[in-house]
């Protein structure tokens, strides 16, 4: 059967021939091909962990932001209640004070009501006193002009007394 | 092929019936001479030839002349093979270098130095004649060579895509031989032999891969007319030695011990082991070359078969039927090229797989 016994021929040139593919493609076409393709493979695998890193390192930006952004929230919490207690305090203060001021300003006006009224009765007294005196000069004066009626008077007070 | 084989068979016949005498003397196939015979028109497209018979014309052979390369007593002997006028039946007798060959059967005789013609015995073989050594640029080491010549052009035009881009990105052809590049190392070499060792066997196992696939497929293109490269079996014979001489060279000690003294089974069961794993060494590659041989040979027996049956019902009717199963089976022809290829530089990366084994107890 030749169908099935190989044929020396064939058998020489398809050595010849395979090995001498196999060397140029070796040299020419795999290495170049299959290292362009591992060198790529590597590339992206760098590619991926940088991306990976960089993700990381955004997520770690991230959350210093929030916690930065937290705190700067709480600061300003707290800085506006400080305020808004200093504000209650700086008007309470100012109530109290004007409140003191003002009991002051009226104690004061009072006391000097008080001792200007004292001083205008004491010159009233005093006014009244010789207006009296001087309305008494003039009574006594005109009483004394008219001598029928201190005569008068005088019968009248003395009649007075003897009835007593 | 197939096609062509159906047109010259066709041309034959058509001169065969209408008996044109004038050019039947022409025609050296003794096939024509007679009742049409699928076997032997068969065997005459799967074996080898040492023409590239492409086509008859008029009755006519039209084909490609190869040389012919012989070693023989009088040492190296060439000559064209159109010398021999397309007989095959040993009738033309060529002289040269001293020495007289004839063709006979696709194999060149050289006559003994008193014989002027061939002398048969009762099987029909050559009694005053020898075969030399006989290393022809046959029908088949032509289309290696062209093959060959594709394979160069593909490869080499796929590693300058990648020496001119800088960034190594796989355009035009790239595109598309990378992902085979990338199949056999992926689900070839790294599976079977470890992520380790599988780069030293790349350029084998990618070489053998494609080297089979195209020789596949160029033996179902039809104008190629039975370049049955891949179904001959001193082809697959001298891959599957390829690969059985690799994997002996990288055959480790494990390897070694698990042929020769089996660890982990008791020592009667080591010694019945021996011989079956020593036998086991050569059938793995001669499983390998069977196989290749026999898928591919049947494939071309079975579509071939198929358009015989036009002519041994000699009746056009039978025509569509043939046509049609012979296309159902080229399509299944067109998957088995890439399995074939597929299961042969697999099995050769297991075989490495297992030679190159470490110990793992």
């Amino acid at each position: 059967m030749d169908l099935i016994t190989p044929g020396f021929g064939l058998v020489f040139w398809t050595a010849i021939t395979f090995i001498f593919l196999l060397l140029i493609l070796k040299k020419f076409a795999w290495k170049p091909i299959l290292g362009a393709v591992s060198d790529r493979e590597e590339g992206i695998k760098k590619a991926l962990a940088s991306a990976e890193n960089a993700r990381k390192e955004m997520e770690n930006l991230h959350a210093d932001n929030e916690r930065i952004l937290k705190e700067a929230r709480a600061e300003r919490e707290a800085l506006l209640k400080e305020a808004r207690d200093i504000k209650v305090k700086m008007i309470e203060d100012a109530k109290g004070e004007a409140q003191a001021q003002a009991n002051s300003i009226i104690e004061q006006a009072q006391s000097a009501i008080e001792s200007e009224k004292k001083a205008a009765m004491a010159e009233l007294k005093s006014h009244v006193a010789n207006l009296s005196i001087e309305i008494a000069e003039k009574v006594v004066r005109a009483e004394l002009s008219n001598k029928d009626k201190q005569i008068e008077l005088v019968e009248s007070m003395l009649g007075e007394a003897k009835l007593n | 092929m197939t096609l062509n084989t159906f047109k010259s068979t066709i041309f034959s016949v058509l001169f065969l019936t209408t008996s044109f005498v004038g050019f039947a003397s022409e025609n050296s196939d003794p096939t024509e001479d007679k009742e049409f015979n699928a076997k032997e028109m068969i065997l005459h497209h799967v074996k080898d030839a040492h023409e590239f018979h492409l086509w008859d014309w008029n009755g006519t052979p039209v084909s490609l002349s190869l040389p012919i390369i012989l070693w023989t007593d009088n040492g190296l002997t060439t000559f064209s093979s159109s010398k021999f006028h397309h007989d095959d039946s040993g009738k033309v007798i060529v002289e040269e270098n001293g020495g007289k060959f004839v063709k006979l059967h696709e194999k060149i005789y050289q006559l003994d130095n008193n014989a002027n013609a061939v002398e048969f015995d009762t099987e029909h073989h050559p009694t005053n004649a020898s075969m030399p050594t006989d290393i022809s640029i046959t029908r088949n080491v032509f289309m290696m060579w062209v093959s060959a010549v594709l394979l160069l052009i593909i490869f080499l035009s796929t590693a300058k895509v990648y020496k001119k881009s800088e960034n190594k990105v796989p355009t035009g052809i790239a595109g598309f031989i990378e992902p085979l590049i990338m199949f056999v190392r992926d689900e070839i070499a790294k599976p079977m032999i470890g992520d380790h060792k599988y780069k030293r066997y790349m350029p084998y196992l990618l070489t053998i891969f494609f080297f089979i696939w195209i020789n596949n497929i160029f033996g179902l293109i039809p104008i190629l007319n039975g370049a049955n490269l891949s179904g001959n079996i001193a082809f697959t014979c001298t891959l599957a030695v390829f690969t059985f001489i690799i994997t002996t060279i990288s055959g480790n000690k494990n390897y070694w011990k698990h042929i020769f003294w089996m660890p982990g089974v008791p020592v009667p069961m080591k010694i019945f082991l021996m011989p079956i794993e020593i036998i086991g060494m050569f059938v793995k590659p001669i499983s390998l070359m069977i196989r290749l041989f026999a898928n591919i040979t049947a494939g071309h027996v079975i579509i071939l078969a198929l358009m015989s049956l036009i002519f041994v019902f000699k009746s056009v009717a039978i025509a569509p039927v043939s046509v049609a199963f012979s296309l159902f089976i080229t399509v299944i022809e067109i998957i088995v090229t890439a399995i074939q290829a597929y299961i042969f530089t697999i099995l050769s990366a297991l075989y490495f797989g297992m030679a190159t084994e470490e110990e793992h107890h």
